[in-house]
């Protein structure tokens, strides 16, 4: 079945576009029996509208899509399903209460008469799907109940359901841990085997060149080439995706460390970290690696008044200070980019005005007013210096991509003319393009004299912008690094809590 | 597309359809019902729109906060039977007319501590505001009953009573308290810090938290706004009755939520307007007098209102679903 030159999917010249956007332009796209077929490209480069236009949720402008030599348009993700391509979605989409069974064949139960269920018919196929995926759990299991990995095949056993002849992966492994990970390249090798054309979108280039046959590259709604992965290279992939190179180096700027701005003495806070001490200097970035769980958002949070520590003390140029609220943070000059930009970050359905200015808006009245002369012109520096990409300051962020709504969150602190600026996970969920920016620009604070925290889980990115590294292992600081002396190795150990 | 786009007026309106819907029912009544279109009818709508009008203009900001406030009904009764109670005391005798003063100032107070207590309560316990109020409501309007023995109480003082039929010059006294109250609520929310905020923390409490807003006192602020307008709104209904009853205000909390979604403020917090408000409590008002003029029988009158909000709601979701697709990137 492999090997044959007919695609069982093929899109053509496809073009949607929403209101001020033109987020597919001419896009083509072949998808083989049996191959797996990486789809990459930075956020907003059009692939989630590509697969929705293929799943059904949106339909094309213009443009046609064949599947086995048929011209499609499927109308709703049930018509799609109905034709055998199948969506298999970032965010699970599965009813937390009902049982594994139920939500397997969600929306389509097998029926008796009088509409009642066929519980027996509903068990036994989805046992039949289950045994297939060699899955672990029953028909019968809450689907609630489930690690992240099982409801993973869940979602999967759902593409089963119908005889699919397509199925899309949209960054399935976002969420899984490397053993899950591994079962998950097993099931997608079946697929494979079996004839299934298999689109796989993900960020991350190891996992594409792992399992991928080819790849296709998109950039900005276009479509950029497709790519044999055994002939191919992360660098060819990078350059396509954005058009230049992406520089990881390592960092060898040397800094001419000015005063110490921030320094802790044996801070804890009950069970999450304990006797942490270390100081940054005006000028620097100090980066914190570490595994999850090691404490080091949570030191963060508390040098931002976000918890109370136990022990140990905070002090600002040199003098011991309490740090209680925010509030109190931010009069320090203590500014904190939260992990989750969604969640912590930004008021999705405020314009990129309102959200730069939201720290300081009772620093810009005029009386009792706001004045919207000094918010617009704190929008347009902190724009300009960041260069955020948004159409307008009405713009609401919600409608901003990852990159740019990380920009705002920046901005917004920066705006705050902290001294000492956190910022913790600076570029996860952004494209590769947007993080080179944001690296640059984190050195850039850094030569401006800011002091900066960066904490990542991601080391090529803690050792391309730090100059000193704090390692940490469940709560406690294990070793110091400089940037010179620190290579992954030694980074690995240390955050592992070997010395 | 873009010239549409571009058209402030077509962009303000796509964001309050609620004034268009005002527009079109003022336009319908005034060829279908006679006596419709004239001022003394248009001063009617104003008055009626006024009770409901106040409580909306403090429970916008409570629930663009994100929470909600079920007791505006009950405090409007409380409040209202203290100030006309008050005006009798023989133990404030000795203070004259300025006795009235007093009974008002009393009335609106209690408003204002009832809400800030249900806030206080939100803040500490964490319970949703859905649930505090519903008990705040079940339990001020015992108090009610309690206090006043489930009798009326009528005003002693004539001044009390000829206020709610006085005018300033074309335009009754409650209309214009109504629209000043409206324009400084407005202004509140669209141009102060505590305005901003109040979209903040319903929009993202926990980006509301992070960027230093002291988001518990924040919402008991907007609680104690939201008594107190009840309050007012008692007070000026009392007025127009020259008494109170224990069960003024009855279902108000219910006629007040539906001008304030009909005029686009969203039950999840984060976005509301004091003029979609505004549209909103004019809409309500119009139908109920219009259809009233016409003689629609009242019960009709309910069903016919239950409809359209319905109706207004879905027409709103379907015309913005639209923005809704923007690319999920």
């Amino acid at each position: 079945m492999t090997g044959e030159i007919t695609p069982v999917l093929s899109v053509k010249d496809v073009v949607k576009t929403f209101p001020a956007v033109r987020a597919l332009d001419g896009v083509t796209l072949d998808i083989r029996r049996g191959e797996v077929h990486a789809l990459l490209g930075e956020n907003g480069a059009g692939k989630s509208t590509l697969m929705k236009i293929l799943a059904g949720m949106f339909t094309p402008d213009s443009g046609s899509i064949t599947l086995d030599g048929r011209e499609v348009a499927p109308k709703s993700p049930l018509e799609a399903k109905a034709l055998g391509i199948v969506l298999i979605h970032q965010e699970l989409s599965l009813v937390e209460e009902l049982t594994v069974a139920e939500n397997v064949f969600l929306g389509a139960l097998p029926r008796r008469s009088f509409g009642f269920v066929d519980w027996n018919a509903l068990h036994r196929q989805t046992a039949e799907i289950l045994r297939r995926l060699n899955c672990d759990f029953a028909p019968t299991s809450i689907v609630g109940d489930l690690s992240i990995a099982r409801k993973q095949m869940v979602e999967i056993a759902r593409a089963l359901t119908v005889d699919a002849k397509v199925v899309i992966f949209d960054e399935p492994t976002a969420s899984l841990t490397d053993q899950e990970k591994l079962v998950l390249f097993d099931i997608i090798a079946d697929l494979k085997a079996a004839g299934v054309g298999i689109v796989y979108i993900s960020h991350r280039m190891e996992e594409i060149f792992r399992i991928s046959d080819r790849i296709t590259v998109l950039r900005d709604g276009a479509y950029r080439g497709t790519l044999d992965t055994a002939a191919t290279s992360e660098a060819e992939v990078t350059r396509l995706m954005i058009g230049r190179s992406l520089d990881y180096s390592r960092n060898t700027e040397t800094v001419a460390a000015g005063a110490i701005v921030l320094e802790t003495r044996g801070l804890s806070c009950g069970d999450l970290f304990q006797d942490v001490s270390f100081s940054v200097r005006a000028g620097e970035v100090v980066g914190f690696s570490g595994l999850i769980g090691a404490g080091r958002s949570e030191l963060a949070e508390t040098l931002f008044g976000l918890r109370r520590p136990t022990a140990g003390a905070i002090l600002i140029d040199g003098a011991e200070v309490s740090v209680e609220t925010p509030t109190n943070a931010i009069r320090h000059g203590i500014s904190l980019v939260p992990e989750s930009r969604k969640e912590q970050g930004l008021v999705l359905g405020m314009n990129c005005r309102d959200n730069i200015t939201l720290p300081q808006i009772d620093a810009l009245r005029r009386g009792p007013f706001l004045s919207p002369a000094a918010e617009l012109d704190i929008y347009d520096s902190y724009q300009k210096r960041l260069s955020i990409r948004s159409p307008g300051w009405r713009q609401l962020v919600r409608n901003l991509s990852g990159g740019n709504q990380q920009k705002i969150v920046i901005g917004k602190w920066l705006a705050m003319k902290p001294r000492l600026l956190i910022v913790d996970e600076p570029t996860r969920g952004i494209d590769v393009g947007s993080k080179a920016e944001i690296h640059n620009l984190i050195r850039e604070l850094a030569r401006g004299g800011y002091a900066v925290i960066v904490i990542s889980s991601e080391m090529p990115e803690i050792l391309h912008v730090s100059d000193r590294i704090v390692t940490m292992y469940h709560g406690r600081v294990m070793r110091e690094f400089t940037a010179a002396e620190a290579n992954e190795d030694s980074l690995v150990q240390a955050i592992s809590g070997l010395n | 597309m873009s010239d549409i786009k571009n058209n402030s007026f077509v962009r303000w309106l796509s964001r309050n359809p609620i004034w268009g819907f005002v527009v079109i029912v003022f336009v319908f009544f005034s060829f279908a019902a006679d006596h419709f279109f004239a001022l003394q009818n248009v001063e009617n709508i104003l008055v009626q729109a006024s009770t409901i009008g106040l409580i909306a203009l403090g429970l916008t900001l409570v629930m663009i906060n994100g929470n909600i406030d079920l007791s505006v009904g009950a405090i409007l009764a409380l409040a209202a039977t203290v100030t006309v109670d008050m005006q009798g005391w023989e133990t404030l005798a000795f203070l004259g007319d300025w006795v009235l003063l007093v009974a008002v100032l009393a009335g609106l107070l209690c408003g204002t501590l009832l809400g800030g207590l249900n806030g206080l309560i939100v803040w500490k316990t964490g319970v949703d505001s859905f649930i505090v109020t519903l008990g705040a409501m079940l339990g001020i309007r015992g108090l009610v009953f309690v206090y006043t023995r489930e009798q009326s109480f009528y005003a002693s003082s004539f001044a009390y009573s000829d206020f709610g039929s006085s005018s300033i010059g074309p335009l009754p006294t409650l209309a214009v308290l109504f629209i000043a109250c409206a324009i400084v609520i407005h202004v509140l929310l669209s141009r102060t810090v505590h305005g901003r905020n109040t979209y903040a923390v319903g929009g993202n409490r926990e980006a509301a938290v992070n960027a230093g807003i002291r988001v518990g006192p924040h919402m008991v602020v907007n609680f104690m706004i939201g008594g107190f307008f009840a309050a007012l709104a008692g007070l000026a209904l009392s007025t127009q009755m020259g008494a109170s009853t224990p069960n003024m205000g009855r279902e108000y909390e219910l006629w007040t939520i539906t001008a304030i979604v009909l005029g686009g403020t969203k039950l999840t917090g984060g976005s509301g307007s004091i003029v979609g408000t505004l549209g909103g409590v004019l809409a309500i008002s119009i139908l109920r007098n219009g259809m009233n003029l016409m003689q629609v029988p009242s019960f009709y009158v309910l069903v016919v209102l239950g409809v359209i909000l319905i109706a207004v709601l879905a027409l709103d979701k379907h015309l913005n679903r639209r923005t809704a697709q923007e690319p999920a990137l």
